[in-house]
């Protein structure tokens, strides 16, 4: 019980600390509220796909991250050259709202279908052995990396949004961007929901409820869980390709990118518990608040803390650890 | 299967005992080779192939030694190795960082220290954690790491600690490579030797009896996140010895050197040596050295695909086949063939006794990956 008592105690001072925070100045409270919400529904894209993968066929993606990444260089290519959207003000055009929806579109099948070969060709025959697999997909991660290097270059790149949206939005008082929080929260919304439903309500989530549960029962039933498995795979990583369009329109498209979404997806699924959609919208929102609040509000007095905030993530997941080993919604395989 | 040596059949205890002195044999040999190094082979070849594969090899053989004694397969030794070498490169002078001026055998043990305790301290977070959970929280412990030292440029320079100085017994490893590839071969050899002792204490029997059935050892009373936290202190331990070493070799550290790639890498060479044997550790570095220095020259241009500049795709690729065909990784490849080439010259002779493999180490194979 005593960590318990402890944990409670530190999010009582957390709470109060950026209570106090927010009396001073509850403009910047609601921006940095807002950041650490969009990044949220960010990570929670990316890391539905990832819980997903996991929750059915115990198959932890470490290439999640690549795909990500490969998806926003797919869209970033697509946009550039069937369009010729680019970010140069002088000689690009603006981007609509057709050329970024089908690079989009385009970009997120492709990965939908990339994730599907990766599955049928590397990780099908090795079923059940999950270190084995975490390997391959470790292993196809660095050559993916290294690839993408290759073809696409070490420059940060964007994805232009539909020049025709509005920069920002205005409410209660400050202006905030459009993009990050209509389109980007809009979309983890509409996705939670549908996924929720298609798990809790479908025929396809039963067999995938009663799959992650009873492989071996459900195959017995006359089910084809192998195309089961397929296509959990494939909706997996279409939603790592669409986080990766989403997140290269918002933030960037960069090498680095791959490791950095697959470390968020892996915190994100530690503290919510591998395999459970709740959990990883908590963890989402928990880390995407964590790491807003810590840029913006570790500073006592003239102390500026805010470049240790890396280790106030590092701090939620051992909080998180310390009271459940299986993360909050964690349960044994 | 682990058999007892009095259980043998004679025909396999004679090959057994053939397999010892074929392996003492290639021991000496190797033994004399690596003893006489610098003068058999050029400086270059000794510090760019040969001490970089000792100190790859004593990274490597920290997570061998959790994954084929205790079961975890971590890839948080870059983070601790980053700790010790970036604390040990706080403490004395350099360009960057805190330079305090420490003494470089007194920073080095302090380095070795708190690179122990925060891999103690990680253990216990980590160790009521198993297999894919226990790799994706060492995972996060490098990662946050190096996001860490990336950040936080008062400990680690802008860009990186330059010019470290080193004891001046290992002197400019650039111009004389020589004390340094000694220093990482007696570190090895000692590593090793330290490591295969551990095995067979009560301390290492616990851990390899945790690996096997954690419930059954909670069971008879051994206080199982224990063991596993403090078997991570002592890969912790062995992991800081690599990261001293390695700023030594470079004289210097980065953030750039411990990121995601180097932690990958690390994984590399242990599984391509072979997650379940020490001595894998070094042949796995051994490989991976060599093909980082020769592919650089070697290899041709394939559109964009390949190249002198695709080291990492390269190595990937190999990672990806072993993975794929031999979870034993090149020692376990040669384990086979050995066991095949035994089989075919004494067939197993009383009928109804499967064959079994004799094993002369502490260590059993695990089930695969």
């Amino acid at each position: 019980m005593a960590p318990r008592i402890l944990l409670g105690l530190l999010g009582l001072a957390v709470v109060a600390w950026i209570g106090n925070k927010a009396g001073q100045d509850m403009r910047i409270f609601w921006i940095v509220t807002l950041n650490g919400l969009t990044l949220a529904a960010l990570f929670f894209v990316v890391a539905a796909g990832f819980t997903l993968i996991f929750g059915l066929m115990r198959v932890v993606n470490m290439a999640h991250g690549s795909l990500y990444l490969l998806a926003g260089y797919i869209a970033f290519t697509l946009q550039g050259n069937w369009y010729g959207v680019s970010s140069n003000l002088l000689s690009g055009t603006p981007a609509t709202v057709v050329s970024w929806i089908v690079p989009l579109v385009i970009a997120t099948i492709v990965i939908g279908l990339a994730g599907v070969f990766m599955q049928q060709v590397f990780l099908r025959w090795n079923q059940g052995q999950d270190l084995r697999q975490a390997l391959i997909t470790i292993a196809i991660s660095v050559i993916l990396a290294d690839q993408m290097v290759a073809h696409f270059g070490g420059i940060a790149e964007s994805i232009q949004q539909p020049a025709v949206w509005p920069d920002s939005v205005s409410f209660l008082g400050i202006r905030y961007g459009f993009f990050r929080l209509v389109v980007v929260v809009g979309a983890a919304v509409v996705i939670g929901a549908l996924l929720f439903l298609a798990i809790k309500r479908t025929r396809f989530g039963m067999i995938i409820r009663a799959g992650v549960d009873d492989r071996a029962m459900v195959s017995a039933l006359g089910v084809n869980i192998q195309l089961v498995f397929a296509g959990a795979f494939f909706i997996g990583a279409l939603l790592a390709g669409l986080a990766g369009v989403l997140g290269g329109t918002m933030i960037a498209v960069q090498p680095g990118n791959d490791s950095a979404f697959l470390l968020d997806s892996l915190i994100v699924v530690i503290i919510g518990g591998m395999g459970s959609l709740g959990g990883a919208a908590i963890g989402s929102v928990a880390l995407g608040l964590v790491n807003s609040y810590a840029d913006v509000y570790l500073k006592f007095g003239t102390n500026d803390f805010t470049n240790y905030a890396i280790l106030l993530t590092f701090i939620l997941v051992v909080a998180v650890l310390a009271v459940r080993p299986l993360g909050l919604f964690g349960r044994p395989a | 299967m682990s058999v007892a040596r009095s259980a043998t059949p004679p025909a396999a205890g004679l090959n057994g005992r053939g397999m010892r002195i074929t392996r003492w044999v290639a021991i000496g040999a190797l033994v004399l080779f690596l003893a006489g190094a610098p003068s058999i082979v050029d400086s270059f070849t000794l510090a760019q192939i040969l001490t970089k594969a000792l100190w790859l090899g004593i990274a490597a053989a920290s997570l061998i030694f959790l994954s084929s004694y205790g079961g975890m397969i971590s890839l948080g030794q870059t983070g601790i190795y980053a700790v010790a070498g970036f604390t040990m490169a706080n403490l004395v002078n350099a360009a960057g960082g805190k330079h305090l001026g420490w003494d470089p055998v007194a920073a080095t043990a302090a380095g070795i220290v708190v690179a122990t305790v925060f891999g103690v301290l990680c253990g216990a977070i980590a160790s009521r954690s198993y297999g894919i959970y226990f790799l994706m929280i060492t995972l996060a412990i490098s990662v946050i790491v190096f996001y860490f030292f990336a950040q936080v440029t008062t400990l680690s320079g802008y860009g990186g600690i330059r010019s470290v100085t080193s004891p001046g017994l290992i002197g400019n490893p650039i111009l004389n490579p020589v004390p340094l590839y000694y220093v990482a071969l007696v570190a090895s050899v000692l590593i090793f030797l330290g490591i295969r002792y551990l095995a067979r204490t009560p301390f290492g029997l616990a851990l390899q009896g945790i690996r096997d059935d954690p419930a059954r050892m909670q069971a008879l009373g051994y206080n199982v996140p224990l063991h596993r936290a403090l078997a991570f202190g002592v890969g912790a331990f062995v992991a800081s010895i690599a990261g001293i070493l390695s700023v030594w070799y470079t004289t210097q550290i980065s953030p750039g050197g411990i990121n995601v790639t180097q932690t990958i890498n690390i994984l590399i060479i242990a599984v391509v040596g072979g997650l379940y044997r020490l001595e894998g550790a070094w042949i796995g570095a051994l490989v991976f050295s060599t093909i980082d220095n020769y592919s650089r020259v070697w290899m041709p241009n394939v559109g964009d695909w390949l190249g002198p500049d695709r080291f990492e795709t390269i190595i990937g690729v190999i990672f990806l086949v072993i993975v794929l065909a031999s979870p034993g990784g090149l020692v376990g490849i040669w384990e086979s063939l050995w066991d095949r080439r035994k089989r075919r010259l004494a067939p197993i002779s009383a009928p109804g006794i499967p064959a079994m493999e004799v094993v002369d180490d502490a260590v059993d194979h695990p089930a695969a990956v």
